[in-house]
């Protein structure tokens, strides 16, 4: 019997182990290839470990690889990238956090059903609304702007938000908001004085997920952009199908690591609260 | 704020402060999504093409999207990966959280591992992918390498086998979130139940098959809404991996909107592709929300 479960014990870890290895080998191939040069990578293959580990792909990615036409590497697209993710996070985290205040612990006749509106904006398929933003985008003069994509951004990510706080919120008893404004404390107040402080661990999760999915976006950023205006995902796109007559792998995997370092940044240093979100936003409602 | 006010005053601005802090959003979802909604499916019964002309030609965009073959092409990839993802990642998330739930030393480490491709971006995805899979330099020449000389992989661009390309990338990056919804599921699961039947004899296997599985129920639909959920939107990763190619093989809903939309100047074929999608979404959320809901409110 106790030979049995030993067996099926190293049998389990064996199995963990594997795919642990199946899940890390895409991460080790970007890795491995990214510090090889083309001549390497044709004599080599995929899991060849580099000989001589050159960082010339990651500063081509950079800095001088086209994507498309103009051939200034991935530099400009990540800053502007930076450019959209941190007003876009900021201003939708503000809201979802005053939102989710209201509908939890001010409900008004009617805030249930602009719960229910909200909520439903999680599932919508955004292509329904492309084209009417396209339309209006360029109406207001932000077509092709940073500013164009914060506004989408933030409109998109408002349903998530909401969500995440009103959920958070629920659970905080409604006696010690009752308590406050029996001492004469007002709406906003009872918000900066109670609510907020206690709102740091949703807060964390909210600014990570909204900074992940929108660092991440492909669709609004090739939908709403325009050369200046380009998020990092846009770039490495177009950077990874530009057909040139060499396709130099090492080049479009050291790009391809630079648009994933900030999201892996955040999940390495703050995991436990990626994962929150992504529960949190699975039970949804 | 003010702590002069005086409580008649107090009344007025708690009563009208919430509506006050919720309108921008509401009047933001209301204009930019449903508004938006409502203009797209106007956008869909008239003849635009690159730009918007609001000429009415009632269903004529659908009947033209109805007899366009690569819409169908688009549509039976979806059903393909749908399925396809879906149950690769739901069998492979389901089976990695049953073994990690068996008090396994290094759980901490090994569920990041099997989580963090979640943190990346699907063009990221796609682009490793597209490298480890490409027909030259990827794995068939590391097949070759081992030994195997014959061995060919020619998927990504083969017209009859891209589109599965797709589901091995998806499957990688997703499965470990599926992980992730049921092992929080088994771990909220009270534990005397188990034990209860370990003490009638039943076998692991066994006890995790009649009794723990048909308990995370609620946690299966959820997570089978997500997936079918990503699965329609997919876009970028698509995009990233094949392009639809080669030709339009390995086209999806989405995919087929954005170029309509955007690159082809049929405007009007695009809103009604989308509209499509929409109305894919709605059948399956409606019912979904609508359970939720009412199970809510009897428990």
């Amino acid at each position: 019997m106790a030979d049995q479960s030993k067996f099926w014990r190293t049998v389990i870890y064996g199995v963990l182990f594997l795919v642990a290895v199946y899940y890390l080998l895409p991460l080790y191939v970007m890795l491995t290839t990214s510090v090889k040069s083309m001549d390497e990578i044709r004599a080599g293959n995929l899991l060849s470990l580099p000989l001589d580990i050159t960082f010339a792909a990651w500063s081509k990615a950079w800095s001088s690889a086209c994507t498309g036409v103009d051939c200034g590497g991935l530099a400009p697209y990540f800053w502007n990238s930076v450019m959209m993710v941190i007003p876009a996070v900021a201003i939708s985290t503000v809201l979802g956090a005053v939102n989710g205040y209201v509908l939890s612990k001010w409900q008004f006749r009617g805030s249930e059903v602009v719960f229910a509106m909200i909520l439903f904006g999680v599932f919508i398929p955004f292509q329904v609304l492309l084209l009417p933003m396209a339309q209006t985008l360029g109406v207001f003069g932000m077509a092709s702007s940073i500013s164009g994509l914060v506004f989408v951004h933030v409109v998109c990510g408002l349903a998530s938000t909401t969500l995440f706080f009103r959920n958070y919120y629920v659970g905080i008893p409604d006696e010690l908001i009752k308590a406050a404004r029996l001492d004469g404390a007002g709406f906003w107040r009872i918000f900066f004085r109670i609510i907020l402080p206690m709102s740091t661990p949703i807060l964390t999760v909210t600014v990570i997920w909204q900074f992940t999915q929108i660092w991440n976006d492909f669709l609004f950023g090739v939908v709403f952009s325009s050369i200046e205006s380009r998020p990092i995902t846009v770039g490495l796109n177009n950077l990874a199908n530009t057909s040139t007559s060499v396709k130099e792998y090492n080049v479009d995997m050291a790009a391809a690591l630079i648009a994933a370092l900030p999201t892996i940044v955040v999940y390495v240093l703050a995991g436990k609260y990626f994962v929150r979100g992504l529960t949190a936003g699975a039970v949804k409602g | 704020m003010s702590t002069t006010t005086h409580s008649a005053h107090y009344g007025f601005a708690e009563r009208w402060l919430p509506r006050l802090v919720l309108a921008p959003s509401f009047v933001l979802s209301l204009v930019f999504i449903y508004g938006f909604i409502a203009w797209n499916g106007y956008l869909s019964f008239t003849a635009s093409r690159i730009m918007p002309n609001y000429e009415w030609v009632g269903l004529d965009q659908y009947r033209i999207l109805f007899e366009n073959e690569r819409w169908w092409v688009a549509v039976q990839n979806l059903g393909l990966f749908g399925l396809l993802f879906i149950a690769g990642a739901m069998g492979i998330g389901i089976f990695l959280a049953v073994l990690l739930d068996q008090k396994i030393r290094a759980e901490g480490v090994l569920r990041t591992i099997y989580l963090y491709p979640l943190a990346l971006s699907f063009i990221v995805t796609g682009t490793a992918w597209k490298w480890m899979l490409n027909p030259g330099l990827g794995l068939e020449k590391l097949m070759h390498d081992w030994g195997f000389a014959n061995f060919t992989f020619d998927w990504l661009v083969n017209p009859d086998y891209s589109i599965y390309t797709v589901v091995i990338a998806a499957i990688w990056q997703s499965s470990g979130f599926v992980m992730a919804l049921f092992l929080a599921g088994l771990r909220g699961i009270d534990d005397s139940i188990i034990k209860a039947a370990q003490i009638d004899g039943a076998s692991l296997p066994r006890i995790y098959w009649r009794i723990v599985l048909p308990a995370l129920r609620p946690v299966f639909f959820s997570t089978l809404m997500i997936l079918s959920h990503i699965a329609i939107k997919s876009f970028d990763l698509v995009m990233a991996l094949t392009g639809g190619g080669p030709g339009f093989s390995s086209d999806v809903p989405a995919t087929f909107m954005y170029q309509m939309a955007f690159t082809r100047g049929q405007m009007g074929l695009g809103a009604a592709s989308s509209m499509m999608m929409l109305a894919t979404v709605a059948a399956l959320v409606v019912p979904y929300l609508y359970s939720e809901l009412r199970s809510k409110r009897r428990g």
